[in-house]
């Protein structure tokens, strides 16, 4: 699971209010290489809620992302390098999403995160 | 040229996961068909709902290749066997998709709200009794509750909620389905649609059907007939006709399934 998709995901659980973002917990974190790409960048900056991307991306242990961070930034390349290495390079393998209002923890194997409900949760 | 859909000896399999069959192929040729108005789209977000053996979501990364500059695809199946053989398909094929194991697209509807420009959906369309709808396993594949559209009708208020203004729905229906119906129903919520595929098997007739946001639709939708005689309406009229076009379809149909 990449940070991008983090960043999209929030805990479905019935009467929930906050439910974003979900807190990671991570067992394995693996990286991947892939294509650079600035438009795809810009395009998807404003739809990013930065915060959660700048602790997501801390709990996997990358830290090189800018606390605070504006549309003017996206001219620099070195800013737009790191926001690509933690949206889309950065994987989740094993590990688990925990609700922020329950705690209760949606697991990640094999890079897929369940968000499956139990019966009395939907 | 590498090859523009999966190929079935590269897709995986597992006793409780759908194969790709003739419902899988009509929706992948409705994408190849559609293959130059998809990359003139320009998709950023590309959704498959319902992923089962990662056919459809591996040939629509693969039809859109290198051009569709840097989309991002994910996948989503209620079956957690099935987005794991979906993961094997894409890395069998060289390419990539974020896949998640949730109903439709719970946990993402929120954050995804009007970011989707492509959402690509083979639902289980079976008209079966209503209990078999959602019991796990193989039977979630196909099992479509009353005429099929027990998930269909789950399905259609989601993929609005995730559709960007510029989205694109295609859809896997039944003649059973009444795709009339649906088409209706979507042209209420302000879409257009149409058949780009059709297709009768020994067992069924297939409708692919394509949705978008039809903002000249929208106004209409509520009083078709006040409309005055402009473009617009013969939108209308040729959407109506469409629809009719299809409901003639299920009279001479409906029978035999
Ligand atoms: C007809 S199969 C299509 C599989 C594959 N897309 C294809 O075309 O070969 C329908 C798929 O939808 C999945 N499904 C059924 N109900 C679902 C739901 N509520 N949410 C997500 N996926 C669902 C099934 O597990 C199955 O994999």
């Amino acid at each position: 699971m990449r940070l991008l998709t983090h960043n999209m995901l929030s805990s479905n659980i019935k009467g929930v209010a906050n439910g974003f973002p979900l807190r990671i917990e991570v067992e394995k974190v693996v990286e991947k290489q892939v294509d650079f790409n600035a438009d795809f960048l810009k395009n998807m900056f404003a739809k990013i809620e930065w915060k959660a991307l700048v602790d997501a991306s801390r709990s996997m242990g990358y830290s090189e992302l800018p606390g605070d961070a504006n549309p003017s930034m996206l001219d620099s390349d070195d800013f737009l390098q790191k926001f690509h290495h933690a949206l889309l390079e950065l994987h989740l393998e094993e590990g688990a999403l925990v609700c922020p209002e329950t705690g209760r923890k949606f697991p990640v194997n094999k890079g897929i995160p369940n968000m499956l409900l139990h019966e009395d949760e939907v | 040229m590498p090859s523009r859909t999966a190929q079935i000896r590269f897709v995986s399999s597992h006793p409780e996961v759908y194969e790709p069959c003739d419902d899988s192929f009509a929706l992948v040729d409705a994408l190849l068909a559609d293959r130059t108005n998809l990359l003139e789209h320009r998709p950023t977000l590309c959704m498959e709902i319902g992923c089962g053996s990662g056919y459809i979501i591996t040939s629509l990364a693969l039809i859109l290749g290198q051009e569709a500059n840097g989309a991002y695809y994910m996948a989503t199946d209620i079956n957690p066997h099935a987005v794991k053989v979906t993961r094997e398909t894409l890395d069998a094929h060289g390419v990539d998709a974020e896949l998640i194991t949730t109903d439709i697209a719970s946990g993402l509807a929120r954050r995804l709200a009007g970011l989707v420009d492509v959402i690509v959906v083979n639902p289980p369309y079976v008209p079966t009794p209503e209990e078999e709808v959602g019991r796990g396993g193989i039977a979630s594949a196909w099992a479509g509750g009353e005429n099929g559209r027990s998930v269909i009708d789950k399905i259609l208020p989601i993929a609005d909620i995730l559709l960007s203004d510029k989205g694109w729905l295609y859809m896997v229906t039944l003649t059973a389905n009444s795709p009339s119906d649906i088409c209706r129903q979507m042209r209420q919520k302000g879409y257009a649609s149409r058949i780009v595929l059709q297709r009768s098997t020994e067992e069924e007739s297939l409708h692919i059907v394509k949705f978008w946001r039809d903002f000249d639709t929208q106004g209409a939708a509520s009083d078709i007939y006040s409309v005055k005689k402009t473009g617009h309406a013969n939108l209308v009229e040729s959407l109506l006709s469409q629809c009719s076009q299809l409901s003639f379809w299920r009279h001479n149909n409906g029978n035999s399934s």
